[in-house]
């Protein structure tokens, strides 16, 4: 096995020059909320760690996770691609096909046995012989135990993976098992989210790259720095739900004024991701800013907790008495203060899901 | 050993068996098996679903209103497709009409699909099935500057120095050993006949429509929220306009309006500049493997869409065209009722399901659906390790639709051939421009190659229609018209008891419907029948094969071990495989349990 180059000198090797290389270094920093402090730490990794082999396979899924990967754009997808990773098997992108295909995979996991990082998009059926996904002939769930024999962590994409999504919904059934159901005996990072935000993927891999270890996780393995508040808590829209100004029906002047989608249905205060601070899209809007409520599309279950337009009960405003419709119709009147919001901050977090237990940042 | 289908194909089970599984650069999951004779032409093909999700049994129960959702996750990839379908199935069910800004930012997000899911699907899924990046690095800059602006003198990132870069980051790539999605691609196949300059051209161009697909899908974003996966409403769009007063940060504004307006401007550019020249110089070097026309000259079916005016959805208002050609007949466009239960039938002779009646076919609205996973007497290998399929039993996790009893293709070629057949001027006028410029008979359309160049056209005419409704829309916003959403039905005690609707749309890869059938409220059934169910159709009872495995047949393989030819058309098509086997069970019941682990 040739030797394996460094990041920083694929980078060189690119036509990249050293004051590129630390200008990217410090927007990986930023990107990553890590400070001006970490971009040293940031560029010696780089300059002394190999491209890091990436195994990526398919389950169950709809593809809309590697769609959201390629929409990254700090850093570019090209870039990851190139440069970054090592994307040695990749069922959506890469151009062999068949043995060939299998063969690049075989090869990878035993060159790299022990150091590959093992990316879950989808998960594995068990109804039916396990044969509702079939791979090179044979059960998808068998690639994927295969694939996570010799990894050193596996990440597990979007809600398919990490929780089962849509086709995991009830009744499910093909019977679609989340990743660490199956697998047991690997550090698992949950990047949950139908699809997940392109800059928190790549800004997982990036940090684990760099900082060269996994990212603290929460009791239900998400990333903290991106999973560990809720799209409420930084939403823009904060202000006129604390104001009680709601938008009543769709398209309504409450609407076209851009008030708080909550009666509308809004998952945000139940929705733990980054959509309300990075964005979507290179933060070009989310899904509130244009409108709809958010689907809470980043929870365990979110297929089965009501339509998404059935507004959230037992979310309480301003003092545990007082529900939005009465803050409504009382509008500005209302005490507000730090108490007060200190116990709808608590009223809401009785509302979560005790599988949602989360450490509050 | 031979035998001749009823649509027309002589298929000859003798000679080698060859076997592509994983197909790899699709969405989804699937296998194929070809025969090949003794000089490597395929004489057999068997396209094979290998994936079901149990979606719309999922969907029994549900709030209509909510469905968009649960079919928008069908599919990541034409995300925005089956939502859009859905929420006019809903609509159609309940009589619900939308106001017209509605029907341009519609229109506009489906044609903003189109046009994204074409270039990736050229770019990064199908081009290194023509493309050899490896060539690239033996390439002149000098040499493909000159091509570029040859054959596109009005796109600006041609010098020789940035080819240089590119094919500098190119080596240094390769150089490093670990190739990536490059490693065992067939780079020494002698299919592909690209000159060096031509490759680091093509290759270029893989980058920058990377770089650029990310830009396009902002018009999602902004009417939308997100992308992949934007959102949508019943009655309407959730997006609000308001351009003239308080709080217009929160809704379209002129801000949002002028984005909008930049990116359908950078889409118009690179489907001239990059795009249709890449696929007219490509194409002009491999303009003698017209292999691939499979069902393209003989039966092809499009539903139609973009409603010019809302909530009007006969052909005459479609700016896609609507139609259906069969037996070869191009000068009889027949129209389409999906209604109809005589025309769209499923059958599951062929497939992993089982019927009451077996052999008999079924409408979307009586659909039946029990899956049943069993290989024939003559497949290799064993349940849970396939070697080699049995065609002449249960074959596959996709129905076979049909219409009429007859197999048929969509997507934009199908697309293309109805617009062309049925005087279609704009889609006329492309397809004759493209040929006089290629040099080649309206029969080469018939191809492969015709139904990568068909989605090329297709692209380059979307943009211009994103650019008539955005036009639209800024004209009507002008005129005092703001609304985008009718909610006069949106509380579900305003509606019949009983309902049932079908929404159509032209996703990318081809004719689209869903079925609903709504009960007290919530949704009795659920069906989909989607683009990659009719081309990646197995045999029906009859016997008639399906589009890809009509695609397939007689072409020469030259090297069967590497079988790029293959890739080749099963590529052309786009298949979505996520999206093809998605079926409702009618009594949903429960399926049998094992334990995990």
């Amino acid at each position: 096995m040739s030797q394996i180059e460094t990041f920083y000198e694929v980078m060189r090797r690119q036509g990249i020059t050293r004051r590129s290389f630390l200008k990217y270094c410090s927007l990986t920093a930023s990107a990553l909320g890590l400070g001006p402090s970490f971009v040293p730490q940031i560029a010696h990794a780089m300059e002394t760690k190999p491209r890091t082999p990436v195994i990526w396979v398919n389950g169950l899924e709809c593809t809309c996770c590697s769609e959201s990967f390629i929409r990254g754009a700090h850093p570019l997808a090209r870039d990851v691609v190139l440069s970054m990773i090592s994307l040695d098997y990749c069922h959506v992108l890469m151009a062999a096909a068949g043995h060939a295909a299998e063969a690049a995979m075989e090869e990878a996991m035993e060159q790299h046995h022990g150091n590959y990082i093992l990316a879950v998009e989808g998960n594995p059926p068990l109804n039916e012989d396990r044969m509702f996904c079939i791979v090179g002939g044979k059960p998808f769930v068998e690639q994927l135990r295969r694939a996570a024999e010799g990894a050193k962590a596996i990440i597990a994409w979007g809600a398919c993976a990490s929780y089962g999504c849509v086709q995991a919904a009830k009744r499910n059934p093909t019977q679609a098992t989340p990743v660490h159901k199956v697998i047991t005996d690997k550090p698992i990072i949950k990047i949950p989210g139908c699809p997940p935000i392109a800059e928190v993927m790549t800004g997982v891999i990036t940090y684990m790259l760099t900082v060269d270890r996994l990212p603290e996780l929460d009791r239900q393995g998400r990333p903290a720095m991106f999973y560990g508040q809720r799209i409420h808590d930084k939403c823009y829209r904060r202000p006129h739900f604390d104001a009680g100004q709601f938008v009543e029906a769709w398209d309504d002047d409450n609407a076209r004024k851009g008030y708080c989608l909550y009666k509308m249905g809004c998952k945000g205060p139940t929705t733990y991701n980054a959509c309300s601070t990075i964005g979507w899209n290179e933060g070009v809007s989310f899904p509130i800013q244009s409108g709809h409520g958010c689907i809470g599309c980043s929870e365990d279950g979110f297929w089965d907790q009501g339509s998404f337009y059935n507004r959230l009960t037992n979310i309480k405003q301003f003092g545990v008495e007082a529900n939005a419709d009465q803050v409504g119709m009382a509008a500005a009147g209302v005490v507000s203060g730090a108490v007060a919001v200190h116990a709808a901050i608590s009223a809401l977090k009785r509302a979560q899901k005790k599988t949602q237990d989360k450490v509050e940042g | 050993m031979t035998v001749t289908t009823p649509n027309g194909f002589t298929l000859d089970t003798s000679g080698t068996r060859v076997v592509v599984d994983p197909v790899t650069r699709i969405e989804g999951h699937m296998r194929c098996e070809v025969n090949v004779n003794d000089q490597n032409i395929i004489t057999n093909a068997v396209s094979t679903g290998t994936m079901w999700r149990g979606l719309e049994v999922i969907l029994k129960g549900r709030d209509p209103r909510d469905a968009w959702a649960f079919t928008e996750r069908i599919c990541g990839v034409c995300t925005g497709t089956h939502a859009l379908t859905s929420v006019r199935a809903v609509e159609d069910a309940l009589g619900i009409t939308i106001p017209e800004n509605a029907n341009s930012i519609r229109n506009i997000m489906q044609l903003n699909l189109q046009i994204h899911d074409h270039i990736v699907h050229f770019y990064h899924l199908h081009a290194l099935d023509w493309v050899n990046p490896v060539n690239a690095l033996r390439a002149d800059p000098k040499a493909t500057s000159e091509l570029q602006q040859a054959v596109s003198p009005n796109h600006p990132l041609s010098s020789p120095g940035y080819f240089r870069d590119v094919q500098n980051r190119l080596k240094a790539f390769v150089e490093s050993g670990q190739l990536g999605i490059f490693k065992n691609g067939y780079w020494d196949n002698p299919a592909y006949l690209l000159p060096p300059a031509a490759d680091l051209m093509a290759t270029t161009h893989y980058l920058e429509a990377l770089d650029l697909q990310k830009e396009i899908v902002k018009i999602h974003t902004i009417f939308g929220g997100k992308n992949p996966h934007p959102n949508w409403l019943v009655g309407g769009v959730p997006c609000p306009i308001n351009v003239h007063s308080t709080g217009a940060v929160g809704a379209i504004n002129m801000e949002r309006l002028n984005h909008v307006s930049s990116i359908i401007d950078k889409c118009i550019a690179f489907n001239r500049n990059v795009y249709l020249p890449d696929v007219v110089a490509i194409g002009g070097f491999y303009k003698n493997w017209l292999y691939g026309g499979g069902l393209s000259g003989r039966s092809v079916l499009a539903y139609g869409d973009i409603p010019e005016n809302a909530n009007d959805f006969r052909a005459a208002n479609l700016r896609l065209p609507r139609g259906a050609i069969i037996n070869g007949n191009l000068n009889e466009v027949q129209d389409v009722d999906v209604r109809d239960p005589g025309q769209v039938q499923e059958f599951v002779d062929h497939s992993w399901y089982q019927y009451a009646e077996p052999g008999k076919g079924l409408h979307p609205w009586d659909g039946e659906t029990s899956p049943r996973f069993e290989l024939g007497p003559n497949a290799k290998g064993s349940r849970t390790n396939i070697e080699n399929i049995d065609e002449a039993a249960k074959y596959s996790w996709i129905k076979a639709p049909r219409w009429k009893g007859h197999a048929m293709e969509v997507g934009p070629l199908a697309r293309y051939v109805v617009g062309y057949a049925s005087g279609h001027e704009d889609i006329r006028n492309q397809v004759e421009g493209l040929l006089r410029t290629m040099n080649l008979p309206v029969s080469a359309l018939f191809s492969t190659l015709g139904r990568t160049a068909a989605r090329a056209l297709e692209s380059e005419y979307c943009g211009r229609l994103q650019k008539h409704f955005f036009d639209k829309l800024v004209a009507n916003i002008r005129n005092g018209d703001e609304s985008t959403a009718n909610v006069a039905k949106w509380d579900p005690s305003t509606w019949p008891k009983e309902a049932k609707g079908v929404g159509m749309t032209e996703a990318p890869r081809g004719a689209l419907g869903h079925w609903i059938r709504i009960k007290d409220g919530r949704i009795e059934n659920y069906q989909c029948v989607v683009p990659t169910t009719w081309n990646g159709s197995p045999r029906d009872a009859a016997g008639n094969i399906g589009a890809f495995e009509a695609a397939l047949m007689n072409t020469k393989v030259e090297r069967p071990e590497e079988p790029v030819e293959i890739l080749r058309t099963l590529h052309s098509f786009d298949p979505c495989l996520a999206c093809s086997t998605h079926v409702m069970s009618p009594d949903g019941q429960e399926l049998a349990r094992v334990k995990v682990r």
